[in-house]
């Protein structure tokens, strides 16, 4: 990078002996064109992704017809609601159950697809990805049909070997269950490819040197494939944590925040107070405590990226 | 890969173990057949009931058959969905949607990415890293203050924004653009240095060492950004939820739910007739094009 600009440099003619082209070459100069180059990303991020975000804290201070400053009176509203704790604690068991089998089930699931001969590979991969290739919204209309109260194909089934039909949607437990599964669902596929990827990349050498020293499989997984992994694991797990905590079409969709408000998290309740409830302030209240997590994850994987960027 | 030395460290215990470590490796292979048709049928029984569901007639959903089973198949949800003009609406509205945006994203990130990794200059590490950022920044976070930003800008000028598709194209890039952006600078990052050398003693100009090495050398990751932004733009639902409402306005998804889910009355044909027409865009772009699907999910850690 750096021999090229000083190539150039030398090459420009002596500063003093022309001062006419100055403009011009100002534009052919390296940085000036490179900053003409990402002057459209640097508007398009400051206009549409920081401003609204500042913006949302400023709207959080307002009252509901956005005209008068209430301080932090939309906080001290929420505190005091028994739904908002309710959110707060669904968000929290929803995104950390949720990431925790998505990571577990991608684990195992990698190590099956590594395990078969590379032939087959593909083919496998290429079914368990379909979860995440349909638009989710698409795909979790089809749960709902599945988990229908009168017409569930799954009760179906499970009443031929004798189950109950069960409320997959019309109770709190069931329908914390179902919003969880339908994540999983979407979401271990993603997992499942970056730990395959992976764990492709552990060179073999390793695992037959653990092999002569009499490793059974558990040790090789905890000594040799764990380790080697541990970066992917870390930047998989936190992402998945972000987009999960900050989810909406799942449980829009599926359950819409029933029964009694009980599968509701931060984004559909934001988004039936803003938006269905006419209240935008209280709602970018509500929106606003997603930050603190996806700040502390944020962190976590800036500082594995660096890490990753340095070993390289 | 690395057969020959496995030959190697197994000769001199081949007798004694062989024989046991191919039972294990045969019993091992059998397991994961197993279970990877367990979870391939988990992973497939939604958009297969999707088809199944499609094929019936009201009258065989609502009957106490079999669901798992379509008894009299007919195409009549596909017939009439196809024939019918809002649902070619709501399909032109995607479609318009997703294309322009794949268009304004390249435009956007390709340039910029190759400005971040090539030419350094004044805060242009920062500014890679805070493209990072942005893509961390979930868009249930900025729904809230875009409509706002949206409704006074509208009173400002007097241009409505709200309630037309292609509001869609100015708030769809905060999504795609912060991504394809990153995994391009990656792609253009590991290009050698001795090419575009060579092209700037040459004579080239930046800009043709962009469109003449860069753009054709980096072509799979422009493939897998290009199918990323399309994805990302085809399946995004709180977008258009919040900002469109009218039916000729709406895009595929919300279309699908709002128009046909009518109060309580679900007509599940053709709700799961249209996810299933929703999923295929993307699933068919998958099919063909899967090694580069999952180069981009793999290059950038995508969200998931």
């Amino acid at each position: 990078m750096a021999d090229v600009a000083i190539e150039r440099k030398d090459s420009a003619p002596p500063r003093a002996a022309r001062k006419r082209a100055s403009l011009r070459t100002a534009l052919k100069r390296k940085s000036t064109a490179a900053f003409l180059m990402t002057l459209p990303l640097i508007l398009l991020i400051s206009l549409l992704v920081i401003y609204p975000a500042f913006y949302s804290l400023h709207l959080a201070t307002l009252n509901k017809s956005m005209q008068r400053f209430v301080g932090l009176g939309n906080f001290q509203f929420l505190f005091t609601r028994e739904t908002f704790w309710l959110v707060v604690q669904q968000s929290c068991i929803f995104a950390i159950t949720a990431v925790i089998f998505k990571a577990l089930i991608g684990f195992v699931v990698a190590h099956f697809v590594h395990n078969i001969p590379a032939k087959g590979q593909r083919k496998w991969r290429g079914m368990l990805l379909v979860p995440w290739v349909i638009p989710p919204a698409m795909s979790t209309l089809a749960w709902l049909w599945l988990f229908d109260p009168s017409y569930s194909a799954f009760n179906y089934l499970l009443a031929g070997i004798g189950v109950d039909r069960i409320p997959w949607t019309g109770e709190t437990g069931w329908a914390r269950f179902s919003v969880i599964l339908v994540n999983i669902w979407v979401g271990a596929p993603f997992f499942m490819i970056m730990y395959l990827a992976s764990l492709k990349s552990v060179p073999d050498q390793l695992y037959e040197a653990a092999a002569i020293d009499g490793a059974n499989w558990w040790q090789r997984i905890w000594y040799v494939t764990l380790p080697m992994m541990r970066n992917i694991i870390a930047i998989t797990t936190l992402f998945s944590l972000i987009v999960t905590f900050a989810n909406f079409d799942i449980v829009r969709i599926l359950t819409a925040g029933g029964p009694l408000d009980r599968t509701h998290i931060f984004a559909t309740w934001a988004f039936r107070i803003g938006i269905e409830g006419g209240d935008i302030p209280l709602g970018a209240s509500v929106s606003l405590f997603m930050i603190p997590i996806l700040a502390i994850a944020a962190v976590f994987i800036l500082r594995d990226i660096n890490k990753r960027g340095n070993e390289a | 890969m690395t057969s020959t030395a496995v030959i190697d460290k197994a000769a001199p215990t081949r007798a004694v173990k062989l024989r046991s470590m191919s039972r294990d490796r045969t019993w091992a292979l059998r397991w994961s057949y197993f279970f990877l048709t367990l979870f391939a049928i988990f992973a497939l029984i939604p958009p297969l009931y999707m088809l199944i569901t499609s094929l019936k007639t009201s009258a065989e959903i609502s009957a106490a058959t079999n669901p798992w089973w379509v008894y009299h198949p007919t195409l009549s949800n596909y017939v009439e969905l196809l024939t019918s003009n809002q649902f070619l609406t709501f399909f032109r509205n995607s479609a318009l949607v997703s294309i322009f945006v794949v268009t304004i994203t390249m435009l956007i990130s390709v340039p910029a990415a190759f400005a971040l990794a090539r030419m350094r200059f004044w805060g242009s590490a920062t500014l890679a890293t805070g493209v990072f950022l942005t893509y961390l920044i979930p868009e249930t976070l900025l729904f809230l203050p875009l409509f706002k930003m949206f409704v006074v800008f509208g009173e400002l000028t007097g241009i409505q924004l709200i309630n037309k598709w292609y509001v869609l194209l100015i708030v769809y890039p905060t999504l795609t653009v912060p991504f394809c952006t990153w995994i391009m600078i990656g792609y253009f990052a590991s290009i050698p240095k001795e090419l575009d050398e060579a092209a700037i003693i040459d004579g080239a100009t930046w800009f043709q060492t962009l469109t003449r090495i860069f753009i054709p050398v980096a072509l799979p990751g422009l493939i897998a950004a290009t199918i990323f932004a399309f994805t990302v733009s085809w399946a995004q639902f709180l977008y258009p939820l919040v900002f469109t409402t009218s039916t000729e306005q709406l895009v595929l998804p919300v279309g699908i739910i709002t128009t046909l889910i009518k109060g309580d009355v679900f007509a599940w044909g053709q709700i799961m007739t249209g996810a299933l027409l929703g999923a295929a865009p993307p699933l068919i772009i998958y099919a063909f094009l899967m090694d580069y699907y999952i180069a981009g999910l793999t290059a950038g850690a995508t969200k998931g």
